[in-house]
């Protein structure tokens, strides 16, 4: 059943990445750090990268999200070369990006300056009640929790109704209780919601939790090893035979053993 | 309790002023006016109608100097901290400049104004101009990217990025700069009166003492100094003190 899900979802291409290369110059030495990086992600889809830590995972990320131009090949999105930053894809940042001198409303609101006054309130309130922030809407970031800051800047993505999210490692710095209900609360949105998500981190459990896909990332210069579907159906029984399966083939993949 | 533990810096204040007065009054080489000599002086002041004028000649150089700093100065600074070019160009020059105590201008300040406000002003201009520049340089360069990042991922344009998110974002930074630099101003005003003017509290100073040794007024002047520049200060913090303000890319 969840196979038959991914095949339907995979109808459109939405992002695809071409010989993707990207390398940093500084003090006249260039590093390369991502090489020949190929990825297609459908329309809907919920592609989780994983890899070494400092392997390039985030600067694929800022390519895609515009904030890097690659140093060679293209990434097309809806068939568009992404030259720059843009609404329709919102990048969820692994510091907490919310602004800290904006109320939980300013911040939800911050997007969405385009709009009229009546359907700004109107989306407020429904993203302030999908993250769970209600009875929290005129508090400052500094008064909210972890957890609390990292929904905030979901739903103030969502408010602006992009068709992409990418959030680079967005649970990072949360505990891990929060970091599962969290898990849970991303789910129950892109299940709503239905954007396409992009979602980069070194946690291959939640990696195989979340994703229709895991495209695993080699070491620097980085290229992408291995895509896996993960056909699980949601909600996923983490110690099923077939998670296990999936989740040892990643560590493999990684080189790492799983015994401690 | 509280109001005991309130009162406790009031009774060590009383407790100094007593002892000063008594030593004041048994020593007869008269080092220092005591305290109710300078009460007295200070109620000549009132008196002639001296005190007012001179308060209010003192606060408004220090305004206008501080205020065309502040305007000048923060605009140009954000400028110049956002380019980084404009920085490496601009930084060599800030650098020589700074450590010139604006008292070393009062020559030119006068050659240039003449004796009087223009002069007093051009000082304390002087004074809040390269802290205030250097403090909004800084500030625009410690703004976290991933500030300016969402902004321009929300397809700001660059006016709406300047004021949504530049502007706040140095805010706390520029206030502390000013309350600083306020502070300065206010050091460098009555340095600035004892040359360049004839009137305010650094006036009143010299004078007091080229005309006939009054040091009763001396002490009351500073006394006046300090208490305004006490309350300037507090002024300045219940301005900081301002919900909008009260982050810090600390906190979080």
């Amino acid at each position: 059943m969840a196979l038959a899900e991914s095949i339907t979802t995979r109808a459109g291409t939405k992002l695809s990445a071409q010989h993707v290369q990207m390398a940093f110059s500084r003090d006249g030495k260039t590093t390369p750090v991502l090489n020949d990086v190929n990825l297609q992600v459908a329309k809907g889809e919920f592609l989780c990268i994983v890899g070494p830590s400092g392997c390039g995972k985030s600067t694929l990320l800022s390519a895609i999200g515009g904030f890097l131009s690659p140093t060679g090949g293209e990434i097309r999105i809806d068939g568009e070369v992404v030259s720059g930053p843009d609404p329709r894809r919102i990048f969820v940042f692994q510091e907490r990006g919310v602004f800290p001198w904006l109320t939980v409303e300013g911040n939800i609101e911050f997007g969405l300056f385009k709009l009229a006054q009546r359907e700004r309130r109107a989306r407020v309130a429904h993203y302030i009640e999908m993250v769970g922030l209600r009875g929290f809407e005129k508090a400052y970031p500094s008064e909210l929790s972890g957890g609390m800051k990292q929904r905030l800047e979901v739903a103030r993505a969502l408010a602006v109704n992009p068709d992409m999210l990418l959030l680079d490692e967005p649970f990072g710095a949360l505990d891990s209780i929060t970091r599962l209900i969290m898990r849970g609360e991303l789910l129950g949105i892109w299940r709503e919601e239905r954007n396409t998500v992009i979602f980069v981190t070194h946690d291959i459990d939640e990696a195989v939790q979340l994703a229709d896909r895991v495209a695993v990332m080699s070491g620097r210069p980085a290229g992408i090893q291995q895509t896996i579907d993960i056909d699980i159906a949601h909600p996923r029984d983490i110690s099923a035979p077939r998670y296990l399966e999936l989740r040892n083939g990643i560590l493999e993949q990684l080189g790492i053993a799983h015994h401690v | 309790m509280s109001l005991l533990v309130r009162l406790r810096p009031f009774a060590f204040i009383a407790f100094l002023l007593a002892l000063w007065q008594v030593t004041a009054s048994r020593n007869s080489t008269h080092l220092l006016p005591g305290p109710w000599e300078a009460v007295g002086g200070l109620a000549d002041l009132v008196r002639h109608g001296l005190l007012l004028k001179y308060v209010t000649a003192s606060l408004f150089r220090v305004t206008w100097g501080f205020v065309a700093a502040a305007v000048l100065a923060i605009p140009l600074g954000l400028v110049i901290g956002w380019y980084r070019r404009f920085e490496m160009a601009l930084n060599p020059l800030i650098q020589v400049f700074r450590p010139i105590s604006p008292l070393a201008w009062i020559p030119i300040a006068i050659l240039w104004f003449g004796v009087g406000d223009l002069s007093a002003m051009f000082l304390i201009f002087l004074s809040c101009f390269f802290p205030l520049l250097l403090t909004a340089i800084n500030a625009v360069q410690r703004i976290p990217a991933v500030y300016v990042n969402a902004g321009r991922n929300f397809g700001l344009s660059p006016a709406r990025l300047v004021y949504g998110v530049l502007f706040p974002a140095v805010l706390p930074e520029l206030f502390t700069g000013l309350r600083i630099s306020l502070g300065v101003a206010w050091l460098v005003v009555v340095a600035a009166e004892m040359i360049a003017v004839n009137s305010g509290l650094g006036f009143l100073i010299v004078d007091a003492r080229n005309a006939g040794n009054r040091y009763d007024l001396v002490v009351a002047a500073m006394a006046i100094i300090g208490v305004i520049g006490l309350l300037l200060d507090i002024g300045m913090r219940s301005l900081e003190g301002a919900r909008s303000l009260q982050w810090d890319y600390s906190e979080d």
